[in-house]
């Protein structure tokens, strides 16, 4: 049975005892996915119904989860989804037992910014009506747009994330589809950090510069933050302190990152929704990967794996075992 | 290291402008003991007193390095003798995890360095002063980062 019918009967098996069931449905035209919100059996019909299946459902539907607690959700996850869902159940800011998951083998998704630039010399992809017709079959992905066809490679349009990616099932799930895919031999050698890291101190610095200069401040990257949990409290907008100020400074662009990356530290599950979200395609999730690469190497922690672990910067050990102090 | 004179304008006589978060406990106090005991001491260091070093928000050493610091030093009570017992703990994991976040901004991670002094070694502290203003006098005032230019509409049309 293909993925797809699997994970609708799961889904109308779950229906009846949540108040509704978060996927994917088709977005505004064959390339998009949006969120789709299931309340009655009938809606399951467009459940992943786009051309793309699940290589197109990109979104984290965990965001929703704290908005919505005092209520049963049933949840469809991917493997970096359900990391989410356990660092928000590990925090308290969602009670496991009102979550119903279901979890299936991802594939990995597309990064639609990828394939945007690779399409921009020809139009621009955005347009509704821009992209006509969309077909996934094996390994290539082929789409019509304005009169022609073009043809990509799977890996060449594929998240970056996915590759490295070491839990592509849902690490934890009330019921899952499929079969678990092995990812035993995957590691992340945080090789977009270690190229920015072959640059000098200078160069990275002006990278920055130039990338934030773009930012336009929509806070897209917070709005799509699965773990981004303050909502009307963010530190972002407070006038006191004044964190930022309302001048169109790349210095504050450059803050307001700083501030989302270090509140997200020992937190973020590298899910890239930040990244993603980001209508200028700003590598912002570089920043959190920095961070996270430095927890991980210190107390050998990563986010979102277990629900009763402490996050690490939310305690001590009077002997730390990997910090080593500077001797004055 | 010779006294600087902030009215030199010679770039290997500039002032420094470091921030320094010291705890009120212990490392404001050893400032203060340093002081009494008038050892010499640069002078290039501005101190804001801090009840904890675990009150110091790891945003708060961005914030001055993004905004024109060229450096930052946060000194707290030695691990174990925390007036309010385990506040510098937690500030050791955070502080050294901004250290280590540092050079993926492009900020060089010696612009900012955490010590433990108590409020009795005026000799620590004037040592700890010392040897972090000589370094940042190394490292050279530090990056700014540059508005984009105005956008300029006309311009981008072609008129």
């Amino acid at each position: 049975m293909a993925l797809r019918e699997q994970l609708k009967k799961m889904i109308l098996e779950v229906l009846p005892g949540v108040d509704c069931v978060i996927g994917w449905g088709a977005g505004y035209d064959a390339l998009h996915a949006a969120p789709l919100f299931m309340r009655a059996p009938e809606d399951v019909e467009r459940f992943l119904s786009g051309p793309l299946g699940a290589f197109g459902a990109v979104q984290n539907p965990a965001l929703f989860l704290p908005e919505l607690a005092g209520k049963k959700i049933g949840l469809v996850v991917k493997g970096c989804d359900s990391r989410s869902v356990v660092q928000l159940a590990a925090e308290n800011l969602i009670k496991r037992e009102e979550v119903v998951i279901i979890g299936f083998p991802c594939e990995g998704v597309i990064d639609l910014h990828k394939l945007r630039n690779k399409l921009a010399a020809h139009f621009v992809v955005n347009e509704p009506g821009g992209v006509t017709a969309v077909n996934l079959a094996g390994d290539h992905l082929a789409l019509t747009a304005g009169g022609q066809e073009y043809t990509f490679k799977r890996d060449e349009i594929m998240a970056d994330k996915c590759p490295r990616c070491r839990e592509p099932n849902a690490v934890i799930s009330d019921c899952f589809a499929g079969i678990e895919r092995r990812a035993d031999n995957i590691a992340d050698d945080y090789e977009d950090i270690a190229a920015l890291e072959r640059m000098s101190l200078e160069d990275r610095f002006r990278f920055w510069e130039q990338e934030m200069s773009r930012c336009v401040r929509c806070y897209a990257c917070r709005n799509a933050c699965p773990l981004c949990v303050c909502r009307d409290h963010c530190a972002g907008a407070s006038r006191d302190p004044h964190w930022l100020t309302q001048a169109d400074s790349t210095r504050d662009k450059f803050m307001f990152q700083l501030i989302h990356t270090l509140h997200l530290a020992g937190r973020c599950t590298g899910c890239g929704e930040c990244q993603r979200a980001c209508p200028l395609g700003i590598p912002v999730l570089l920043l959190k990967r920095s961070l996270g690469r430095a927890v991980e190497e210190m107390f050998d922690y990563r986010a979102g794996l277990d629900t009763e672990a402490k996050p690490p910067l939310l305690t001590f050990r009077v002997e730390e075992r990997k910090i080593k102090e500077r001797e004055w | 290291m010779p006294l600087l004179n902030k009215h030199d304008r010679r770039p290997e006589h500039r002032e420094a402008r470091i921030v320094g978060f010291l705890c009120n406990w212990c490392s404001y106090g050893g400032a203060d003991t340093a002081g009494v005991g008038r050892y010499s001491q640069p002078s290039d260091l501005r101190i804001i007193r801090v009840p904890c070093s675990g009150r110091v928000n790891p945003l708060f050493i961005l914030k001055a390095l993004l905004n024109g610091a060229d450096g930052v030093l946060v000194s707290g009570c030695h691990p174990r003798d925390c007036h309010y017992a385990e506040g510098n703990f937690y500030a050791r994991r955070r502080l050294e995890a901004v250290k280590r976040f540092l050079p993926t901004l492009g900020i060089d991670p010696r612009r900012f360095e955490y010590s433990w002094v108590s409020a009795a070694e005026g000799g620590r502290w004037q040592k700890v002063v010392t040897e972090f203003t000589a370094q940042i006098h190394s490292l050279g005032p530090s990056p700014l980062m540059a508005d984009a230019p105005e956008f300029d509409f006309l311009k981008e049309c072609g008129i």
